[in-house]
């Protein structure tokens, strides 16, 4: 073997075919890039990018179509449960996904999730809850955690006046329609690894008919939360998960009409 | 107007229940598996709206309806419609308002349709049936027109049509489909693509903007569309449009029995409005009575058609009173008599 040809670098985690390859314009240590890679790597762990529609939604979640390799339908504020089901409707043979924030899809756009839930309709539901909106400039939104200081909570959110962090996972996961439930964060190695095995199966579900698929991710936002990047992700690990708790809440193994 | 849609190939039908447009729906729950098309009932107007838009996006001819304080909430979605250039046929059968008003005929809505309707610099392509076979001949247009433009088209009936049974001659189904080359179907042998309205550039949403302005030009060049009714000799020139139109035509038939020189003018298309037809009208006539069931919405586009040229009397009855063609009659009448025989003394 010639010692002079210099060996090729093996790449253990190559960037996967659906994320396109361009600089991130979120905030230093948002965990939108990460969620968005998982997304991709489950689109092409089945193969479906070519077949794939997106619905991106309103808040920073809007550009997802600017990283993902699929097309790309931008829903209005809390509308893509109800876009998607008009797409999944017109083309019964495509992968629709939405990819929402929780401002978005925990507050506007709360009927629309839960009654395209109800439909059961065969779409995977991609939700970020970073407990605040982001894009807006750090608002209370219905996730934000009691005692959390936003833009329009400054004393802190007070159960009397703005009510309690909705847990928009559990209450899906009543749902009939409902096939998958889970939450996920992307804090550390071994919850990514997990949240990535949440969004594949979120769209397995999809694809095998059982019913909507949803996860939700929670994300750091450290530009909003006034935090450094670490000191948002310790945030994820002391605050966030005690009160929204990682795991699968339904998961249904066959649909309901087979 | 239902059995039109479907026969225009339209294949998406997303409502809320409001009176006095239920039948559509109705119809459409039960026929549209038929046609092998998609019914959903949906959990409000503001998704059913949506629902219609993620079908547009693919591609498909869809269509919701609904009546006034249902369009008010679809109109966030009409804008968007309209922003990222996607066809949709929307239908309001117009109630008495403002607020739940009743479900009686009115024409309070023309405003809200004809300048646009929801946020943003955009039109809106509004048909104004008279009759229900007018509103079946004008659904097949409504869905050409808006796959021509890219562009949502409102038809703007009112609850006396909505409510009216009359014998119709339906079309034949449309057999082609116009091909989209834009739409979202995945990205199979080409480059990903979106759609959105989302420019945060200035200058490229302002280009967007003229680029949206140009085709409205174009509409406004090529689609205009009205009924003229007994104009040549006319002295008096009645401009209504819609249900008031057909009471309008009756008062008019009624007066040239009596010998009165009068005339009706009746804009099919609310937006393009027909003012260059208007404005050649006042050459020849320098009276102008503006019918409408309301407190006075067209009479704006009436008088910035004139510009001054001619006088403009209004009779309205907002709220859902629908007068008799006699009741019309002698409103007309009475103006003629002041205005030309008058004169003619």
């Amino acid at each position: 073997m010639s010692q002079d040809k210099p060996k090729e670098p093996r790449l253990i985690n190559p960037r996967p075919r659906t994320l396109i390859d361009r600089p991130s314009h979120f905030c230093p240590g948002c965990h939108h890039g990460l969620i968005h890679r998982l997304v991709a790597e489950a689109i092409d762990y089945f193969g479906i990018r070519e077949r794939s529609i997106g619905v991106a939604s309103v808040g920073c979640s809007v550009f997802l179509y600017d990283f993902m390799d699929t097309d790309v339908l931008e829903a209005p504020h809390g509308r893509a449960a109800a876009a998607a089901t008009g797409m999944r409707r017109a083309q019964p043979d495509k992968v629709v996904y939405t990819y929402q924030g929780d401002g978005d899809l925990a507050a506007i756009g709360t009927s629309e999730i839960i009654h395209a839930a109800n439909r059961g309709e065969t779409i995977t539901v991609v939700f970020v809850n970073n407990t605040n909106y982001g894009m807006t400039g750090g608002q209370m939104a219905p996730t934000t955690l009691l005692g959390q200081k936003t833009t329009t909570t400054p004393y802190g959110r007070d159960f009397k006046r703005d009510g309690y962090p909705i847990r928009m996972t559990e209450l899906l996961a009543t749902l009939e329609g409902v096939a998958f439930a889970a939450r996920g964060a992307v804090n550390k190695p071994a919850n990514l690894r997990r949240t990535r095995e949440l969004i594949r199966r979120a769209f397995e579900v999809q694809l095998k008919g059982i019913g909507l698929g949803f996860v939700e991710v929670l994300s750091a936002c450290p530009t909003d939360w006034g935090l450094k990047p670490l000191d948002a992700i310790k945030r994820v690990e002391e605050e966030l998960i005690p009160y929204y708790p990682l795991g699968i809440f339904k998961d249904k193994k066959e649909a309901d009409h087979l | 107007m239902a059995e039109a849609a479907i026969r225009a190939g339209c294949r998406f039908y997303f409502g809320y229940p409001i009176t006095p447009q239920n039948e559509v729906a109705e119809y459409m729950s039960e026929h549209m598996p038929e046609a092998g098309g998609t019914f959903i009932q949906a959990e409000s107007e503001i998704a059913s709206i949506y629902m219609v838009l993620g079908a547009s996006v693919t591609g498909a001819r869809a269509m919701t309806s609904s009546s006034s304080p249902g369009i008010s909430l679809k109109q966030e979605g009409i804008s968007f419609l309209a922003g990222q250039e996607l066809p949709a046929v929307i239908l309001n059968v117009m109630r008495g308002g403002p607020g739940l008003g009743n479900i009686a005929g009115c024409q309070g809505d023309y405003f809200q349709a004809t300048r646009g309707g929801g946020h943003g610099d955009y039109k809106t392509i509004v048909l104004a049936p008279g009759s229900v076979q007018e509103l079946v001949d004008l659904t097949g247009v409504a869905f050409e027109l808006a796959d021509k433009y890219r562009n949502p088209v409102m038809i703007l009936a009112d609850g006396l049509i909505g409510q009216m049974r009359e014998p119709v001659v339906l079309p034949e189904p449309v057999k082609h489909l116009p091909e989209k080359d834009w739409a979202l179907r995945g990205a199979k042998g080409r480059p990903s693509r979106f759609s959105r309205s989302l420019i945060l550039n200035v200058r490229r949403m302002e280009e967007h903007n003229w680029k949206l302005q140009r085709k409205f030009r174009e509409i406004e060049a090529n689609e205009i569309r009205f009924e003229q009714y007994l104009l040549e000799d006319a002295k008096l020139v009645v401009v209504a449009f819609g249900s008031a139109a057909r009471v309008a035509k009756g008062a008019v038939k009624r007066l040239r029995k009596e010998g009165l020189k009068v005339g009706l003018f009746r804009p099919i298309t609310l937006w393009p409005f027909p003012h260059k037809k208007i404005r050649e009208l006042a050459n020849e006539c320098s009276e102008f009575l503006v019918y409408e069931l309301n407190a006075g919405q067209m009479l704006e586009d009436v008088k910035l058609a004139l510009s001054g040229s001619a006088e403009v009397f209004f009779y309205g009855r907002p709220g859902g009173v629908i007068p008799t063609p006699m009741d019309v009659a002698k409103i007309i009448g009475s103006r003629y008599y002041q205005r030309i025989k008058r004169k003619a003394k």
